[in-house]
């Protein structure tokens, strides 16, 4: 599914911006003007990576640091364990789109156990 | 270096054996740890794992399939340190010869002074551990009314987690205000009327005088274990609260008695230098345990935080395997975060530093807001509560302002 997300220009290097869906997922400007998108939700616990910071290709998670690589949405450094998922960034006319993965998302614990829960 | 003695086999201790192999340490690893458990994650136990969202399996610190090359020697007490032998004495009798040392063996809860009573009452509870997060976990299951005492961060915790479940919650803070200590007045107060908000009682101001219940009277209701159960807690101004499950949580204090007379200097825990070091070469300390000299401050400081005992552990590693001869990288200010009624709490720098604090955004009221605390002008601490991006902008400042 290939989603509009907001133009170009209207989010500046260094920044984030989230996309509220469900899950939420977050699309990063980087200081050298790349563009990617990831699941918005920390795969340790329940904390917005858009809230985060932005350093280079990699967001450091606001709650408890882990890092994670925008580009493969692998992790670095624990306490989270598994990757985030990454999405497909497309630019057109100057507008970005995210193509959504469809892979399982990496959603954690506390958060996986309450989607359950809603869908049951 | 052959061979590496870690002393706590918790966040401190995994986080120093991580970081000896990161660092190139490719000698012998014995990792002692007196729990019978793998490294595992202590947070959780006041938030989501008392409500059971998270199990017992998502606590585990290391990552699947993660191998340090080390020996865990688990469920064994460590007793002593013999300096000339450089050797860790154990309880069953053994010992483990090293050339190095890594003291992680973090804090225990405090408990209530003796004559409290309540030593053999069932359902009074303290929460370090696993197993102790076990049992409060299925006393909190029976419902009914739950008296915390202590204000701090975890019985705040404990307090909002077992309102999430249902039960009737009491606070008692022998303080006039909560978390003064590592907010100050004001924004103690700020952050404690949260329970308020939520029909939790706060009563400041007032000790515990001890318990009532199967213990002393023998008309407690028996338990399974033939015990008597507690009934209520006695205050000191006579009020009787009734209480069903009781949580201490007056603070922790560092696990180093086994230390006493080893040569290692004690003070408020492992007293260390600005890299992790003590006075005895080849021995470093990490974690809750440590009691490390903060340049900035010219004092030494204890932080019992998890972030700490995360990052710490590899400026410490590096000081050992240089001989000391490493200059001390930069660490962090301070940080640490809690989940209280919904709420995140987040916190970096020292309160007690500062001569003023502000909120910069939001309102106190709406439970969202970021405050600054300064001295002389300059921040040295901040607070945000529902506010991480915003602080994770400030904490980075205060972070490059402290470098
Ligand atoms: C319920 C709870 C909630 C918390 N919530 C937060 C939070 O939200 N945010 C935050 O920043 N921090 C929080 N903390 C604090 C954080 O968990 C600690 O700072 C951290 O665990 C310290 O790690 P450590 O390895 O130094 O010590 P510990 O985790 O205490 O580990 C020390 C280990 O050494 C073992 N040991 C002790 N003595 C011996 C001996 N003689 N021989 C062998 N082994 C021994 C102990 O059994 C233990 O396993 C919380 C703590 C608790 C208990
Ligand atoms: S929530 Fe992201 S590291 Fe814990």
């Amino acid at each position: 599914m290939k989603i509009p997300v907001c133009r170009l220009a209207d989010l500046p290097r260094g920044e984030a911006y989230r996309l509220e869906i469900d899950p939420p997922v977050s699309v990063f400007h980087t200081d050298d003007g790349e563009v990617f998108a990831i699941d918005d939700t920390c795969t340790h616990q329940d904390a917005s990576l858009a809230d985060g910071w932005l350093e280079g290709c990699e967001v450091e998670c606001p709650l408890h640091a882990s890092k994670f690589d925008l580009r493969t949405g692998a992790v670095d450094t624990s306490p989270a364990k598994r990757p985030v998922r990454t999405h497909q960034v497309l630019v057109e006319d100057g507008m970005i789109y995210v193509e959504l993965s469809l892979a399982a998302p990496n959603l954690p614990p506390c958060v996986g156990a309450r989607l359950a829960q809603g869908s049951a | 270096m052959r061979t590496v003695a870690v002393v706590g086999a918790s966040l401190a201790g995994l986080s120093a054996a991580r970081s000896l192999r990161k660092q190139g340490y490719d000698g012998r690893l014995v990792i002692i740890g007196d729990e019978p458990h793998r490294p595992y994650d202590r947070p959780p136990l006041s938030k989501d794992f008392l409500t059971g969202a998270v199990a017992e399996a998502d606590l585990a610190l290391e990552a699947d399939g993660e191998d340090l090359a080390a020996e865990w020697l688990l469920g064994t007490r460590a007793t002593g340190f013999d300096r000339t032998e450089r050797r860790i004495r154990l309880a069953d009798g053994t010992a483990v010869r090293a050339d190095g040392f890594v003291i992680a063996t973090g804090a225990a809860a405090r408990t209530l002074p003796a004559r409290a009573g309540g030593a053999n009452m069932a359902g009074i509870h303290t929460l370090r551990t696993l197993d102790d997060a076990r049992a409060l976990r299925a006393d909190l299951a029976r419902g009914g009314r739950l008296v915390v005492i202590g204000g701090g961060f975890i019985g705040a915790e404990v307090a909002s987690t077992a309102y999430a479940l249902g039960l009737d919650v009491t606070v008692v803070v022998v303080a006039p205000t909560p978390l003064a200590g590592p907010l100050g007045e004001t924004m103690g107060g700020v952050v404690s009327s949260l329970h308020a908000d939520h029909g939790v009682r706060l009563l400041c101001g007032v000790g515990v005088k001890g318990f009532s219940g199967g213990e002393r009277s023998g008309t407690g209701v028996p338990t399974a274990e033939g015990r008597g159960r507690v009934e209520a807690v006695l205050l000191e101004d006579g009020r009787r609260l009734p209480a069903d499950v009781v949580v201490v949580g007056v603070g922790a204090q560092p696990h180093v008695e086994w230390l006493e007379s080893s040569g290692i200097e004690l003070e408020n825990g492992v007293k260390c230098g600005a890299d992790g070091r003590t006075g005895l070469a080849g021995v470093v300390a990490v974690g809750d345990c440590a009691n490390w000299y903060d340049p900035a401050a010219g004092m030494h400081r204890r932080v019992e935080h998890w972030t700490g005992a995360k990052e710490r552990p590899a400026v410490a590693v590096a000081t050992l395997l240089s001989g000391g001869a490493g200059q001390p990288g930069p660490v962090r200010p301070p940080y640490f975060w809690s989940d209280q009624y919904g709420v995140r709490i987040q916190f970096t720098g020292h309160a007690a530093a500062a001569d003023s604090v502000t909120v910069e955004e939001g309102a106190a009221d709406d439970r969202s807001f970021l405050a600054v605390y300064r001295r002389a002008g300059a921040p040295v601490a901040v607070l945000g509560m529902d506010q991480p991006r915003l602080f994770t902008r400030w904490r980075k400042q205060l972070a490059a302002a402290g470098a």
